[in-house]
């Protein structure tokens, strides 16, 4: 069996918006993701059946975050005193490149040729797969969405089933491509397929990577949840284990992750628990006979920091990464994650993204939203979700001079003949006289709008005004009134 | 300055003049729904681990060795990993040695370095006890220790477990207190809600991605 081809290469050429006209096009695709995203909301929706029991574990599940949020550096150097006295060792890097080169050099202290990796978005932001290939190790997904990606040089579709924008019948082409197995669709032998080859590499591999679902500070523990196995396997079986997480997943203490847990399997994928939660607060020990010689713990930022500094766009960090909002979200199912062209799509991708790219670098991603406000209605922490988008369009088009400048890559959409058009249009509604003026004048010329208006008449008849304004309509009507 | 002083001396200047949120923790939300009477648990943790492919046997104290050996024999394992040192594995012992042409008894009793092989490729089945379960959500408990290490609820493609019916709690919330794990942990402290699963094509449940595919539980009624 060869083994497959490591460098994720995802064409990300043309804009989001050309990457969603074309994903609107693709009939396949949005096959894949309706049918995935319905069958999510109603896992969830059967998994929360009582309003009442939803709505408080909600209030209490953002109560926590919140909690932990207004202690956060204190709870990190409590985690970290905790899990140094329990033998982890906690490296914290404000970059992607910061934290790419602590795992490097924990590879190469160890001469590791091999990395076997449990499912961790941190690791996508940080590209660590790429990163590795290039200085000539690999690095191989074990979550089996995650594999069928890297199989296919993509990236995840979604934070918790990264390969839901194929259908069975696309991995059997895959499998059958890259792995030299024999076609097939049927989805028991296509995991056994996937079991074979891992089960290898598990074996195999000298460094195990993985993500943190929880951080707890009071007993130095970190919590993973999933129902593979993988996550397991690869916090286990190799003799160095690297887990890879941000600086807001801490709580503070181990019954905080009660309500949590629960709030997540449910919101994610409408399960009462995940088939394993691995709570790892240690390396081996002298006495015991397997588990990982060395565990290190990466905490990084990216961004997240900035996001920190202001408290309305704080609330994004309550996140625990179930994915709820996008299987709500109407737009992301309908041009799905990739459209999204960064490592979170959907909504939360929408509000985390401009911290560690640049509100810049993805200026369309405020305005992608219909601001239905499902995303805000679903999330098991209570993200005002809706709010942060209205928010970050805010952003997006402040004056570069205006004071509180609170993002990176902020005012990128700013114009200034935008803004004479929108100062005037306030004064317009402001003055009694002004606003009368341009009602009669819009009225009575208003044979002279133009058939195309730019954007707007690209599906929408032309904005025609009527004939008399709602004003003159109303004097007219009180003075026949009072006439009779 | 280092990454981390940078990191926690933006994360405080953010916080000047605020404090830290009160702990208003309600922890009836996290238990009053999963509460269940003490002859309903058994029923509940049935109900929950059924729903994801456990199989469950109910047994006694003295029966148990008997219908492992007859289970063994159903699914033709040659062999089954356990350790001789616990009690439940000196009972189980004592069984085989009273009858002839059982499976035979494998023991985890060096570091995996010196048998990975074997472990990975020749290890079919595997028995641990288990700390007790959890009614609401349908997990058991587990452990590991020197006797029974991490991998031996792992690896083995079955995976048979013990649990006393005493031993069934209603949530996580009693269970943590209970075991006072805010007061510490194991190096490895697991809960296991049925045999390793994945949805992850095309949504469609499989079962032994990566883990045991199947988890055989033993619930002895009468301890």
């Amino acid at each position: 069996m060869s083994s497959p081809a490591l460098i994720p290469t995802v064409a990300v050429e043309e804009d989001f918006r050309a990457r969603a006209h074309t994903a609107l096009g693709d009939k396949q695709l949005r096959n894949n993701f309706r049918s995935a995203m319905d069958s999510l909301m109603t896992k969830r929706a059967v998994a929360f059946s009582d309003a009442h029991e939803r709505e408080h574990l909600r209030a209490l599940g953002n109560a926590i975050r919140a909690r932990a949020l207004s202690k956060l550096p204190d709870l990190l150097e409590r985690l970290e005193q905790n899990l140094t006295r329990n033998g982890v060792k906690v490296h914290w890097a404000e970059t992607v490149d910061e934290a790419n080169g602590i795992v490097l050099s924990i590879i190469r202290a160890h001469e590791a040729r091999q990395v076997i990796k449990g499912k961790s978005m941190v690791s996508e932001e940080m590209e660590m797969n790429h990163v590795l290939a290039e200085q000539g190790i690999e690095c191989l997904e074990s979550d089996m969405g995650e594999f069928i990606v890297q199989l296919d040089h993509e990236k995840p579709s979604h934070i918790i089933m990264p390969a839901i924008h194929k259908n069975a019948g696309q991995v059997a082409s895959l499998f059958h491509d890259k792995l030299g197995v024999e076609y097939t669709k049927d989805v028991d032998q296509l995991i056994q397929i996937g079991r074979r080859v891992l089960r290898e590499k598990f074996f195999e591999a000298d460094v195990g990577v993985s993500g943190v679902n929880f951080a707890v500070a009071e007993t130095g523990t970190l919590l993973l949840v999933e129902n593979e196995g993988n996550g397991r396997m690869s916090t286990t079986v190799p003799p160095v284990h690297i887990a890879v997480t941000g600086i807001e997943k801490v709580v503070e203490h181990m019954r905080d992750v009660v309500p949590l847990l629960s709030l997540l399997t449910r919101s994610a994928l409408g399960q009462p628990i995940t088939t394993y939660v691995n709570m790892i607060s240690g390396p081996r020990k002298p006495e015991e006979l397997d588990g990982p010689q060395e565990v290190h713990l990466v905490l990084l930022d990216n961004g997240r920091s900035q996001a920190f500094a202001d408290s309305e766009l704080r609330q994004t960090l309550n996140c625990i990464r179930c994915g709820a909002c996008m299987n709500h979200c109407p737009v992301y199912t309908r041009i799905g994650g990739h459209a999204y062209g960064e490592v979170y799509p959907g909504p939360i991708g929408k509000i985390i993204t401009p911290h560690m790219v640049g509100l810049a670098n993805v200026p369309d991603h405020p305005s992608a939203s219909s601001l239905c406000g499902a995303c805000g209605e679903v999330c098991p922490v209570k993200i005002p979700i809706p709010a942060i988008l209205r928010r970050l369009r805010e952003e997006n088009v402040k004056a570069p001079d205006s004071p509180n400048q609170v993002m990176r890559g902020q005012g990128s959409k700013y114009s200034r003949k935008e803004r004479l058009i929108w100062n005037f249009w306030a004064r317009l509604n402001t003055s009694p006289t002004l606003y009368r003026l341009f009602g009669f004048f819009a009225t009575r010329l208003r044979q002279l709008v133009p058939s195309n208006v730019g954007p707007w008449t690209q599906n929408h008849s032309a904005p025609k005004p009527a004939a008399r304004s709602l004003h003159e309509l109303a004097r007219e009507h009180l003075a026949k009134q009072d006439r009779h | 300055m280092s990454a981390k002083q940078n990191i926690l001396a933006k994360l405080r200047k953010s916080l000047v003049g605020t404090t830290p949120l009160a702990d208003n923790f309600d922890e009836a939300l996290v238990t009053e729904p999963w509460s269940y009477p003490p002859e309903q648990r058994i029923a509940q943790l049935r109900k929950q681990m059924e729903a994801v492919h456990t199989e469950i046997h109910l047994s006694t104290g003295d029966a148990w060795p008997a219908l492992l050996a007859r289970l063994l024999h159903e699914r033709q394992l040659p062999s089954l990993l356990v350790s001789p040192a616990t009690p439940h594995g000196k009972q189980l012992a004592a069984h085989w040695d009273a009858n002839a042409g059982l499976p035979t008894l494998k023991a985890y009793d060096r570091p995996v370095e010196e048998w990975k092989a074997e472990l990975f490729n020749d290890t079919p089945a595997s028995l641990t006890g288990t700390l007790g379960a959890i009614a609401s959500t349908g997990s058991l408990i587990v452990w590991p220790t020197p006797q029974e290490p991490r991998l031996m609820s792992l690896v083995p493609p079955v995976h048979f477990a013990l649990l006393k019916a005493s031993e069934v709690h209603n949530n996580f919330y009693e269970v943590q207190q209970k075991f006072a794990w805010a007061a510490g942990m194991p190096t490895n402290a697991l809960l296991i809600s049925g045999p390793s699963k994945t949805a992850d094509i095309e949504q469609v449940l499989a079962y032994g991605a990566h883990g045991p595919k199947d988890l055989v539980l033993l619930i002895l009624e009468d301890q």
